[in-house]
């Protein structure tokens, strides 16, 4: 669906994405994992046919965006970072005229904004002026929006970023139900945890640059242990305790507010670092998350 | 859910060419515009009946209908009546194209959510400009029928041949204007254009009195600017007095600077929105 090789994008000077190879298969739920700044909207931009390639090669569907951007755009779905709805049109109205964009027949997009409405829960609000929405229902809608063409691949640049919990399980359940009808996702993302629970496959991205590629899972295993024991001290003593403790796991991460300890086994961890006389102010077994992984692959944590 | 079956025999496409592309804006500029139009409706009627009893009726009371002083009207009315539609034309195309376009870009971000579909830039500008067209449209029109009444129009091919330079007129201050408004990055200009642009234009490009009564040197700069074009084409229509050689180049120069601005407004919003 999606093939990038050597994939570069530079604004003057500086250069947003340094040469990446991506595959996206057909089905699947794909993922850009990275912090702000990584390159992930870059890409997305680019995958999305408004933004030109600066070197290497990129085909969308099999076609060129430099040469075939309307016909990709047609075929695509894109819900961005930043909302770009209409805020003084109603929530159908919105949908509608979108709809209309993409040539298709008043009739039929009439009715396809009726199931959309209905899929993303805001049937109710249909007459709705959108500047009225919660943040949660303005995303639900840009998501509508985006499914208006019936698109072969749906492209979602930080869909949850700036919601409540709640909004953002809404949020997740939808494209669950979407990835179940088949429709390719790829989405960008900087919550780990959002991309464990969306994505078949994703890469972590990190200053431009592809870090590691593969399921949530493979990608837990083969760059950090099963579990993770989290202690926290006194302000300023992490620095001099991890070297006391550095024995007892894999790996110590030391984090500004606590110490990382990475071991097939938390509970031993922290009953030893008792036995040592070391009274942390708190202690958390967890198991590994893909922000362990970045951790790893990059030293910085993801959400700055 | 059977609302997104992917075998469904409606495909969506990209856009035969440009003409096509703008063409499914209609319903975006039609929803939007049925929103506001009732606020415009009342004022497009009152203004022109304003204009014509305080500068042509009131203030047309003290001066002499001279043919030789007043380029050929037989009335200050008869003179003042095309340029002030003509003026009409020009203030509504400022209106249209500043605010407006600026917040399409940058504060509510429509035109992105246009492009990511098919159409590109030049479609949505194409669009925009159609709506604004309308608008010129629509105001000059009624404009023009308010007016009516007054024997202020020689025939009624005149005012017909009027009302479509007025849409000419309209083109030639909207593709400048929109090019500009599509690039700035700070609505603070447009006070700046309003002020050093729109008002100088407005009163000393031959709507009100004729630019003989300049100094020569701004006779010579009057004549150059695209409202005095506009003005004295519409008046050569209303009043029955058309020079043909003349007329030629009003038209030419309104044809030249619309094509001049729509290239530089896609290559413009172009460079502001596809990076």
């Amino acid at each position: 669906m999606i093939l990038a090789r050597g994939l570069r994008k530079s604004f003057g000077d500086f250069e947003a994405v340094k040469g990446i190879d991506v595959d996206v298969r057909r089905g699947e739920a794909f993922g850009f994992l990275g912090p702000n700044g990584a390159g992930k909207s870059s890409t997305m931009r680019m995958v999305a046919a408004v933004s030109p390639v600066s070197d290497g090669q990129l085909r969308i569907l099999g076609l060129d965006p430099a040469v075939d951007g309307p016909s990709i755009r047609a075929r695509i779905g894109v819900c961005p970072q930043e909302d770009t709805l209409d805020t003084e049109l109603t929530v159908r109205d919105n949908l509608y005229v979108y709809g209309r964009y993409f040539g298709l027949p008043r009739k039929e997009v009439r009715s396809r904004v009726d199931e959309l409405l209905e899929f993303v829960q805001l049937t109710e609000k249909s007459d709705a002026m959108v500047e009225d929405l919660s943040g949660g229902m303005k995303r639900r809608l840009t998501i509508a929006r985006s499914l208006i063409n019936r698109p072969d691949v749906l492209l979602l640049d930080e869909p949850t970023t700036g919601l409540d919990p709640q909004a953002r399980h809404v949020v997740w359940d939808r494209l669950f139900r979407l990835k179940q009808q088949g429709v390719t996702l790829v989405l960008t993302t900087h919550y780990m945890d959002e991309a464990e629970q969306l994505c078949d496959r994703l890469v972590v991205m990190d200053k431009g640059v592809i870090v590691a590629e593969g399921s949530p899972l493979e990608l837990i295993r083969e760059h950090s242990t099963r579990e993770v024991a989290e202690l926290r001290f006194g302000v300023g003593e992490h620095d001099a305790l991890a070297e006391k403790i550095s024995d007892l796991g894999d790996r110590v991460e030391v984090l500004p507010d606590r110490l990382l300890v990475y071991s097939q086994d938390g509970e031993e961890v922290i009953a030893k670092v008792h036995e040592r006389g070391l009274q942390p102010a708190a202690v958390l077994v967890r198991r590994s998350t893909l922000e362990d992984v970045f951790l790893r692959l990059t030293g910085r944590t993801l959400v700055d | 859910m059977a609302g997104l079956d992917h075998a469904a025999p409606v495909r969506s496409s990209a856009p035969a060419n440009l003409l096509a592309g703008a063409a499914r804006l209609f319903d975006y500029w039609a929803i939007a515009y049925k929103r506001t139009w009732k606020g415009s409706v009342i004022s497009s009627f009152v203004t022109p009946l304003l204009y014509v009893l305080a500068m042509g009726v009131l203030l047309g009371g003290f001066i002499e209908g001279d043919p030789d002083k007043l380029e050929g009207a037989t009335s200050y009315l008869a003179f003042v009546a095309p340029g002030m539609v003509a003026a009409q034309a020009m203030t509504t195309v400022f209106g249209e194209v500043t605010y407006p376009v600026m917040g399409m870009v940058k504060w509510h971000k429509s035109y992105y959510g246009m492009t990511a579909s098919p159409l590109g830039v030049p479609e949505v500008i194409l669009a925009h400009l159609g709506f604004v067209i309308f608008r010129v449209a629509t105001t000059c029109a009624v404009f023009l029928a308010v007016m009516a009444p007054f024997g202020v129009f020689e025939s009624v091919p005149g005012v017909i041949g009027a009302f479509f330079v007025q849409l000419l007129i309209g083109a030639a201050f909207a593709t400048p204007i929109y090019a500009f408004s599509a690039g700035l990055k700070d609505e603070s200009a447009f006070s700046l254009v309003f002020r050093l642009g729109m008002i100088p234009l407005f009163l000393f490009s031959g709507a009100f009195f004729p630019v003989a009564n300049l100094d020569r040197w701004m006779e010579v700069l009057a004549k150059l600017t695209p409202l005095w074009h506009g003005v004295d084409l519409t008046r050569m229509l209303t009043l029955g007095e058309v020079d043909w050689a003349l007329a030629a180049i009003h038209v030419a120069y309104l044809v030249a600077l619309t094509l001049a601005g729509w290239f530089w407004a896609v290559r413009r919003l172009t460079r502001r929105m596809i990076s």
